[in-house]
């Protein structure tokens, strides 16, 4: 974002002054800290405004249509200020400390994956050298405080909610991680940024069909939604893990949600559909087209199809999509390896 | 052995068996059981190995209640058995007496009620598909299904004036005629819903995933479907071509061509196959009432007061669940002596035991849904 250079300049200014080196760092700290906060905020609310009208028009209906005048377009704001002010419930059986815990754990991961997207050229908090495989690893986390929120909420559909989403989570993060290794290879980097100039003439999507199919499969089941919401399958389950959490707590669980869906979109945007680049517009439109278009048909695909079973779930990521991306990964291997 | 060893024996024995299958109760305020359902699951981990339903909860004495009314006040109670086909429920009662007391229907009124019974039929039938639908996590095609359900809904309410509970057929015939216009209304409505069929294909019929969640599931073996004796979309689930609008032929289903649809092996597919071509069937069917329609009165002169004469009458037609059937004992007065009603679901909900055994939690949802039940006729 910025060049290192004015940042040293801004770092020594304060010495001069005799402040304490370690306060304009935390300040810069925190105010890129916020800046993710409030991005995320707007984008996960915009997200849930725009999947209820997605969803009304596909049932043939309008969706919120009052809040705010035009097409309801503040009912997000509305439904979160109505969150804030519930009153704060905790069951009396359940494990106080890990239950407050786990939505901030949950959230927390899907705030540190905004690291290291690259929303345009510069555009990018802190481009590390390993920044996907950073992303995979962070966004793993957030199984640990699913199953923190299904065994201290000490509630059986809680519990048994929780474990089909760590299983979930697990089976699908191991093609979905194969998945990405193809592009992997073909850049020969794991920086973001370097990714994202390696496809200026092609993306990857073209050389990598297969590759993303199997990433975006696994990005539905990762997001644990439809076709594959079994942790949540409300016919079943009633709602899964988190079930007994309420006002704010429960906020953080659904803006969790959405914001991991748009971290898994501006994955796939980024290795797969050329990050910000583009014509005539500046990069981060470009960005936030095609990550936005992804989680149009993943809205898209949530209200039209069925929910798979547990079985057929299990046998889709290990003998479906395990064995295409091992392909992918062996005939990408094999191609950079001869030509 | 000493009986303390004898003890011991058991209690490891009971152990052993509470580790690896437990005892779960679905309902009966689960939202996929269709009401105050409650089902009794033994689980091993997520396999089923014994159901036992219990019912009661909506139970209102509804037979009791017919044997102190006179024959034209239970009209009304019919409504509330199967509240998703009242006009049905209202035609077999009243076919019931009519057959009872002798009483003539006149031509129209016979029309209307075949258009009626079919315009029922596939509302019916819509709100099991959405429920289905929903059922299976499909959250689309239910409100899909209920938009054209509405337009139903919409004609019925222009004839009777409610919207569930119609209350609108009578002994000897119907309460009123339609209103004028409403005829056409209804062609436009067939001309509208044709169409609609595909696009609940596309969302259900279609897509693999709704395949293979429903096929091979919950089979229901014919040798189990006679001996529970099922009857409606379950038995021609089953594969029995068995429907009482042709086997059995009441009011004026005779003059009409349709087919019956049957289904092979009596899984969750076939049962759901059966019943969304049974829509198609039920255009055809008004389709042709509506142009044979003739005029005249639509209700037969009746006395006020109805006095059946001795004997007794069971009465069958085919609502959308199966089989309803009433069963009227009268003593010469003006009540019944003793009124039965032989609900379909209720006798279709007890072959669910055999259904589910050996299928998965997420299975016996789909079930339960394949068999659609009411629990308002259920329970009566």
């Amino acid at each position: 974002m910025v060049s290192p250079g004015a940042l040293d300049q801004f770092y020594a200014l304060f010495e001069a002054w005799g402040i304490p080196w370690i306060v304009p760092r935390l300040s810069i700290m925190l105010g890129v800290v916020s800046i993710i906060i409030g991005f995320i905020s707007v984008a996960a609310m915009f997200l849930i405004w725009w999947e209820r009208k997605i969803s009304a028009h596909i049932q043939a209906r309008f969706g919120p249509m009052r809040v705010g005048g035009w097409h309801g377009w503040a009912q997000s704001i509305a439904d979160g200020i109505k969150l804030l002010l519930k009153e704060d419930i905790i069951p009396k059986n359940a494990d106080r400390p890990i239950f407050i815990l786990a939505p901030m754990v949950v959230f927390a991961s899907a705030l540190a994956a905004y690291v290291v997207i690259p929303f345009g050229p510069g555009l990018i908090v802190q481009d590390l050298n390993i920044g996907i495989l950073y992303i995979i690893a962070i966004s793993s986390l957030a199984v640990v405080g699913i199953i923190m929120a299904g065994w201290s909420s000490n509630n059986k559909y809680a519990a048994l909610g929780a474990l089909r989403s760590a299983a979930q989570a697990v089976s699908y993060e191991v093609p979905l991680v194969i998945s990405l290794l193809g592009p992997i290879l073909l850049v020969g980097s794991l920086s973001m940024t370097k990714i994202v100039e390696a496809q200026q003439y092609l993306w990857f999507i073209v050389v990598q069909p297969l590759a993303f199919l199997t990433y975006f499969t696994c990005a539905v089941a990762e997001t644990n939604r439809l076709p594959f919401d079994i942790p949540e399958a409300e016919s079943e389950l009633v709602a899964g893990f988190h079930v007994e959490y309420s006002g704010m707590r429960f906020a953080i669980f659904f803006l969790a949600e959405y914001a991991n869906m748009f971290v898994v979109c501006a994955i796939a945007t980024t290795v797969f559909l050329g990050g910000w680049q583009g014509p005539f517009l500046p990069g981060w439109v470009w960005f936030l087209i095609k990550t936005f278009f992804l989680l149009f048909v993943m809205i898209w695909l949530r209200w039209t199809l069925t929910r798979v079973r547990v079985d057929q779930l299990m046998h889709v990521a290990w003998k479906v999509l395990l064995p295409l991306a091992f392909l992918n990964l062996g005939v990408t291997g094999l191609a950079t390896l001869f030509l | 052995m000493t009986t303390v060893n004898l003890q011991l024996e058991q209690i490891k024995e009971r152990t052993a068996e509470s580790m690896e299958e437990m005892w779960v109760n679905m309902g009966p305020q689960h939202p996929s059981t269709h009401g105050v359902l409650r089902l009794l699951l033994k689980l091993d981990g997520e396999v089923i190995r014994e159901c036992i339903p219990y019912l009661g909860y909506m139970h209102r004495c509804h037979e009791k209640i017919g044997e102190n009314r006179a024959y034209v006040q239970i009209i009304p109670y019919t409504d509330r058995l199967d509240y998703l086909a009242s006009m049905y429920n209202n035609w077999a009662y009243c076919l019931a007496c009519e057959r009872l007391m002798g009483i003539p229907v006149p031509e129209r009124a016979e029309y209307l009620r075949v258009i009626i019974g079919e315009l029922q039929r596939i509302a019916s039938h819509l709100i099991w598909l959405g429920t289905f639908g929903l059922d299976l996590g499909n959250f689309t095609i239910f409100m899909w299904c209920f938009r054209e359900r509405e337009m139903v809904l919409d004609l019925f309410e222009a004839v009777s004036g409610q919207r569930l509970n119609y209350s609108f057929m009578r002994i000897g015939g119907l309460a009123l005629d339609v209103p004028e216009g409403w005829l056409a209304d209804v062609k436009a409505f067939l001309e509208w819903f044709k169409p609609r069929l595909p696009e609940y294909d596309r969302l259900s019929t279609d897509q693999i995933i709704w395949q293979k969640r429903i096929q091979g599931v919950g089979i229901l073996k014919p040798e189990d479907a006679i001996s529970y004796a099922c009857s409606g979309p379950v038995l021609r689930g089953s594969g029995f071509h068995w429907d009482l609008r042709r086997d059995d032929p009441y009011s004026i289903y005779d003059r009409f061509d349709f087919d019956i649809p049957v289904g092979e092996s009596g899984d969750v597919w076939d049962r759901f196959w059966v019943r969304r071509r049974e829509m198609e069937e039920s255009v055809k069917i008004v389709e042709q009432a509506l142009k044979e329609i003739p005029p005249g009165p639509v209700l037969s002169p009746v006395a006020k007061k109805l006095r059946a004469p001795v004997g007794d009458i069971y009465s069958r037609v085919e609502t959308p669940r199966g089989e309803l059937g009433f069963y009227i004992v009268a003593d010469g007065s003006e009540r019944p002596y003793r009124y039965k009603v032989r609900a379909p679901t209720f006798v279709n909900l007890s072959a669910l035991p055999v259904m589910l055994p050996g299928y998965f939690i997420a299975d016996c949802v789909a079930v339960l849904g394949s068999i659609d039940i009411v629990l308002g006729e259920v329970d009566r």
